[in-house]
Formats: C-alpha cells, structure tokens, sequence
C-alpha cells in the first residue's frame, strides 16, 4: 500500500518496493528513513559478497544478514533497533540442475528470519489479511493469478484503488513495478468479477421467494 | 641458516578439506599456518550456508588474507585446486594477493625446469595415466636441477567427487627410474 501522494509531489522518489541485488527486491513496512539505512547496508553487502565469492548471493544470505544486522541492534548500548519489518523476494537455485525457484524471506526488528509462500506485513489489518491469504493462496499460481491475488489483498484495506497500490513483479529474468494503467486493470477485473457475483446472488435470492 | 635443508620430508601438499588441495612453495610456516587457517574459514562457510565452498571462493578468501598481509614479508606460493559446481578449477595464489586462473601451473624455485616440461607434453586431452606420468616427470625434472627443490613427490588426482592421493615417492628413486628411460631410448 502506498500513501496517497500530494499534487506536488513526484511519486517517484516514494518508491517502498527497492531492488538490493540484480534479482532480489525488497519491500517495508515501518520507518522509512531506518528502511534506507538498512537497505544501504544490505546493498553493500551484497556487493562485497559478489567480489569475494565471484558469486551472486542467496537470498537466503541477503535474508540472513539483514536478520543479523536488525538483531545487532538490540544489544548494543546507545542504539535503537531498526523500526521496520521487511519482506525480500527474489530467485534462488535449487539442485543442480533443476530451474530456480522463487523465494519469499520475512525479517523482523527482533532480527528473526523465515521463509514463506505468501506473507501480508504491516498496517492494522495484517492478521486478517494473512487469513484471507491463506484462504486464497494455491501452490502453482499463474503470474496473473498471483498478482490478481496480491490487488485483492490490497482492495480490503486501500479505498482508492490503484493510485494508492505499488505492485512490484520478480520473475526469473527480472523485476518490474507495474505502471498504474496496468494495476488499474487488474482493479478493474476484480471490480467485475465482484459485480458478477452479487448480480447472480441478487438473481438467485428472487426465485426462492417465487 | 642460508641454504640449509632442515628437512626432506615436509608434506607440500596441504588437504584443506576432502575436495580441496593446497600446494606449498616459499615459507613453509606461512603456507601450512594460512592453508590451515583458509580450512577453517571454508568449514564455517559451510556450516552458515549449507553447501560446499567454490574454489574461487576459497582462494579468494586467501588471496584477501595475502593482500591485507602485504608489506610484512609473508613468503609463499600456492595453488588452490578443487572440483566444485563448475567442475574442476586451478587458482595460483601468491603473498602479494596476485589470484590467477589457469589450466596449468608451476610454482617454486624449481617451476621453470617443470614448465618446460610439462609445456612440451601437456594436451587438454591426455587420460589420467598421461597426466600422472607427465606430473611426476615435471617434478623429477625440476628436482634434478633445482638445488633448493627436492623431498617426497606427493602426487594427487582431483575427481568430482574429491581428491585422491595417488602416490608418494622419493625423487631420489625416480632418478634411476628415468635413467633406465633414458638408456632405453638412447639404444633405439
């Protein structure tokens, strides 16, 4: 969910979805200002670990370090911990030899990581929209399907529609923040399909009075 | 002590761990204590990310020890040997923190009598047999010239699923082994 943005301010430089490797993104929820801070640092890492490694990192790693970082925080004198949690989605290998599968990595300010298959963070609603995630989510979805999920979500708790949403998309090859034409569609077919739904239950509810 | 030999039967080759090999040349101290060391860092790299380290990695991680080390006088020359996810991989590390990739490499006082060796008969499609062969030669060679080469020649062949130690033999008896050779060949 994004705030909605002042006329005069350029929606660009509120991005809160931020790529922290060649394949990894990373949203927040929380403080953005510590958000910067502790995405920098995991930026570098990410860096120092390709040029010591010859290697790209885990998400697992990037995951880990982030975990790390936020726990360092919370035991040592004259600091406060990291006011936000993070979620991290990106690729990672399977056995050599398979496809790379997508990975979805929670961190929290106690500095505690896990791995999940869908995840809602921040805001008052999160405990009923993980709900309705677990309700909704099938193993195997479409891209479409998951993004047609993932709006749903975001439709309980923002008003507005799509100029309050930032939907990011990681596929193997890539990432891409859709535009807001292309959420607003997306809007648009659930909006229907909701219509749809009460139209026939309108429909249906006159022929048992009959 | 100038050029005196303490010992003969210093073990040149370091078993960092069953995929990984390290060789000796310069300081003996600092190639056993850093390859030592570099065993360690692998087994933690490990344990925090639950896969084998990568040859490139590990002899990164030597070649940034070197560099940091650089200006305080460590003596040594290694190559980094091992078969990972991309297959088998050579690195040559030395104390400045020069970390190059290669096929083939020779180190030590005695690596130019050896590279002529095996630069003569080395192909990218000699069979294990060949390769050993063309190994122990390169050695005897170097020995035989080399006043500060010499010792045990410990031999190791490096598969997917890790090293294998193939022989040890003193370079002393090789020469009687190449002499009849050369006898043979000079007859014919």
């Amino acid at each position: 969910e994004r705030r909605a943005l002042a006329k005069l301010q350029d929606p660009r430089t509120i991005r809160k979805i931020v790529a922290v490797d060649a394949n990894a993104i990373l949203a927040f929820a929380g403080l953005t200002a510590d958000a910067r801070v502790l995405v920098n640092k995991t930026r570098t890492e990410a860096q120092t670990y390709r040029l010591t490694v010859e290697d790209a990192p885990s998400m697992e790693y990037l995951a880990r370090f982030i975990a790390r970082t936020q726990q360092k925080y919370t035991q040592r004198g004259g600091v406060r911990p990291f006011g936000l949690s993070t979620l991290m989605a990106g690729f990672e290998d399977g056995a050599i030899g398979t496809k790379k599968k997508p990975v979805l990595y929670q961190t929290d300010p106690a500095g505690t990581h896990s791995s999940w298959k869908a995840q809602v963070i921040g805001g008052r609603n999160a405990k009923t929209l993980r709900e309705f995630l677990e309700k909704n989510y099938e193993d195997n979805m479409t891209e479409e399907a998951v993004v047609k999920l993932i709006v749903k979500v975001l439709l309980e708790v923002v008003d507005s529609g799509a100029a309050n949403m930032e939907v990011c998309v990681i596929r193997a090859g890539g990432r891409e923040t859709m535009s807001e034409a292309d959420v607003t569609k997306v809007v648009k077919v659930i909006e229907d399909e909701i219509e749809e739904t009460q139209a026939s239950a309108g429909a249906k509810k006159p022929a048992a009075d009959a | 002590m100038g050029n005196y030999i303490a010992s003969q039967t210093v073990k040149k080759v370091i078993e960092i761990n069953p995929f990984l090999l390290g060789t000796m040349a310069g300081g003996a101290a600092d190639c056993s204590f850093w390859e030592r060391n570099l065993g360690m860092q692998c087994r933690l790299y490990e344990l925090r990310n639950k896969k084998r380290i990568s040859v490139a990695a590990a002899s990164k991680l030597l070649a940034n020890t070197m560099n940091s080390y650089r200006g305080y006088g460590l003596s040594m020359g290694t190559m980094v040997t091992g078969w990972d996810e991309t297959g088998p991989q050579l690195y040559y590390v030395d104390n400045d923190g020069t970390r190059l990739h290669g096929n083939l490499f020779s180190v030590g006082s005695g690596s130019t009598y050896a590279y002529g060796i095996l630069d003569t008969h080395y192909r990218n499609d000699l069979t294990v047999e060949e390769a050993i062969d063309l190994g122990k030669r390169a050695i005897y060679h170097a020995t035989h010239r080399d006043a500060a080469s010499g010792g045990i020649n410990n031999l190791y062949h490096v598969t997917k699923d890790g090293w294998k130690k193939i022989h040890a033999i003193d370079v002393n008896d090789m020469h009687y082994e190449f002499a009849e050779e050369k006898k043979t060949s000079m007859s014919s």
